[in-house]
């Protein structure tokens, strides 16, 4: 397989950034994406990015969590080491509420993290745009857009166009 | 919402409004809110961090031998006796544990109110919660006396085929306080992601290159990965919020549901709660004051960010103060003759001294806090905050002590700390200052993503002949 090449632009304010990914997300393309220091608001409607699933993930985990601390405290408490503490009943659930709440919180909490670096293809330590000269400043103060040679309307000349006229600067074609 | 412009006159306008224009001073922009952070790991390390770090070691030195004494020993070392069978090892690490609440209630529920000032403090304020909870549960995992046995407290299948009783506090203060420091570490790594990456691509050695390379996850600011990883903060703001109560909510349960006089009340969840959040805010403007000072960052953390602080600390402070006088009402109310006389012992019995300390650190000293002059003056603010402390760790005494005089007076007793105590109580403020330093010295202490995110540029509409529409702020954050 090819290796992937990358165009990358470079853009200087949050507004010409949502204006640019907003022009490529019209002009059809699919595999481009935005670099930026913080979350321009605005920028996911005008790349057209579909909302997170993460929440289904966490709730999955959030099931998982209760679930598991219900029977684990109800299979030691009342079937394997059955014993009577201060008269209360072997599943006595009221007293099973708090590490009910604190193993659904924790398994909440590393669905969260690790559903968003699945999600992220995360860790990821090699990526063709970070070949760009000035792609150090995506962390800092300048704003990058993408576009990736596996796009079906990706054409080095054609794209490079777009971007030129989108008012990109520094355009270059990486891998 | 609506892009129609703002045509309220601004004198109108509630100066809140306009304050929140000036969550950062000074005029900065994107790249210097980056340089002034990222610098402070950048720059020659100070004289004065090494001089603090030698301190801090020392400290760190100290936990370490009282520690190593007390395994070889035993608990005998301390000053524990009948009928104070818990001494300083709960009273530390109830403070400790209440110190970290702040910043979880900072990163977590002003998060969820939309407070946006909270973003130059938040960092810290993890980092401050995540080292006061090491501290914190250092206390109960060495308070077992034989330590080799602390494997009991976690549902592990054992040779003796036994299992830890789910029905003791005890053992749900394991869960508690074990999720939330997970949890708080998991949310300040998620904060740290970006800012360690930008750490990365301006750091000019190799081994930060490396270091921070790996720590980055390779993030490069995808807008395609933003889009989840502020769900992932959403949610994890979330659900901190509901445990960071339910953590000293569980604390409280140490004491209420036991059957002790004074320990036996239905207002210590609440009570506990605003306790620690009180005692962390005071914790956070002590080191904030300091920090801002030695590393220049007073454009980020403004006089504005101290001042809302000290409200906090003055709510619930009161919130605090209220819950003393409820106790005393209800001990008298009960027509509990243990109550009532549990509660007269500690304000004139041998402890009255722990008692008006509490109360004079405590109710009294926050509040000064209702005079704006004093909400704003550094060293007034810093004075108090060390009083709070003081005073929220006398709460925690006197509540422990509770049992000096219990319901047999030939038993009744005096507890007096040892010397170990006292060295495992200093050498825990070792252990924290150390983490601390470290982290300044090398993390960024303010979140720059999120810094940059409030900022006014931040909003694309900046600049569109909108200016002086305040209603800018308010419209990024519909999105």
């Amino acid at each position: 397989m090819a290796k992937t090449k990358v165009f990358v632009a470079e853009f200087d304010t949050p507004a010409q950034i949502v204006e640019a990914a907003g022009a490529v997300s019209n002009a059809g393309y699919r595999d481009f994406d935005a670099h930026t220091p913080f979350p321009v608001h605005g920028l996911d409607r005008a790349m057209k990015i579909p909302g997170s699933k993460l929440g289904w993930i966490v709730l999955g985990h959030g099931i998982v969590g209760l679930s598991g601390a219900l029977l684990l405290q109800w299979w030691t408490s009342a079937v394997d080491y059955p014993m009577v503490i201060g008269g209360k009943p072997y599943f006595s659930y009221q007293a099973f509420v708090p590490i009910c709440f604190a193993l659904t919180i924790l398994l909440s909490a590393f669905g969260t993290v690790f559903g968003m670096l699945f999600l992220n293809r995360l860790p990821q330590w090699y990526h063709p745009a970070l070949a760009h000269p000035d792609f150090r400043r995506a962390t800092d103060d300048k704003f990058f857009l993408t576009i990736e040679s596996t796009d079906p309307k990706f054409d080095a000349n054609k794209t490079r166009a777009l971007l030129e006229q989108i008012g990109g600067k520094r355009i270059a074609l990486v891998e | 919402m609506s892009q129609t412009p703002n045509t309220i006159p601004e004198a109108l306008l509630p100066t809140s409004v306009f304050e929140e224009e000036k969550l950062v001073t000074g005029g900065l922009n994107f790249h210097d809110v980056t340089e002034r952070v990222a610098s402070v790991t950048e720059v020659k390390t100070p004289t004065a961090w090494y001089i603090a770090f030698a301190f801090a070691l020392m400290g760190l030195g100290i936990f370490g031998v009282t520690i190593l004494w007390l395994i070889w020993a035993g608990t005998g070392i301390w000053g524990l006796q009948q009928p104070v069978g818990w001494g300083w090892a709960i009273v530390n690490f109830v403070w400790w544990v209440g110190i970290g609440h702040a910043g979880t209630l900072i990163s977590a529920i002003l998060f969820l109110f939309r407070q946006k000032w909270r973003t130059s403090i938040n960092r810290f304020a993890e980092a401050m919660t995540i080292f006061a909870v090491a501290c914190a549960l250092t206390f109960p995992g060495i308070h077992v006396g034989r330590i080799w046995m602390a494997y009991y407290m976690f549902p592990l299948p054992n040779q003796m085929g036994m299992w830890p009783n789910f029905r003791s506090p005890l053992l749900w203060d394991v869960f508690a306080v074990g999720t939330y420091g997970t949890v708080s570490i998991l949310f300040w790594y998620v904060g740290l992601i970006p800012d360690i990456a930008t750490l990365r691509d301006r750091t000019t050695t190799k081994a930060k290159a490396l270091v921070y390379g790996i720590l980055s996850l390779g993030w490069r600011g995808s807008m395609r990965h933003w889009v989840n990883y502020e769900k992932a903060y959403l949610i994890l703001a979330g659900i901190s919020t509901p445990l960071v109560l339910s953590v000293h909510t569980i604390v409280s349960f140490d004491f209420a549901v036991s059957v002790i006089p004074g320990w036996h009340t239905t207002i210590f969840p609440p009570y506990f709660v605003a306790g620690a959040i009180f005692s962390g805010f005071a914790m956070v403007v002590t080191l904030m004051v300091v920090a801002r000072q030695v590393f220049g960052l007073k454009d980020l953390v403004t006089i504005n960010h101290l001042e809302r602080m000290n409200k906090i600390i003055l709510l619930t402070g009161t919130l605090v103060g209220y819950a003393y006088g409820m106790e005393f009402f209800i001990a008298w109310y009960s027509g509990n003759e243990y109550e009532a006389f549990a509660f007269v012992n500690r304000a004139f019995g041998p402890y009255a001294w722990a008692y008006w300390i509490m109360i004079s650190c405590n109710v009294i000293s926050p509040q000064f806090f209702w005079f704006r002059k004093m909400r704003r003056s550094i060293p007034v603010m810093f004075a108090l905050s060390i009083f709070v402390n003081i005073g929220m760790w006398f709460e925690r005494f006197v509540i422990t002590m509770s049992t000096h005089r219990d319901f047999l007076p030939s038993s009744w007793g005096y507890y007096m700390p040892s010397i170990w105590d006292i060295l495992t109580y200093v050498g825990s403020f070792g252990l924290f200052f150390t983490l601390f330093l470290l982290f300044l010295r090398f993390l960024p202490a303010i979140a720059i993503a999120e810094v940059k995110g409030v900022m006014p540029e931040a909003d694309p509409h900046f600049g569109h002949g909108h200016h002086g529409d305040v209603r800018h702020a308010e419209h990024a954050e519909a999105h």
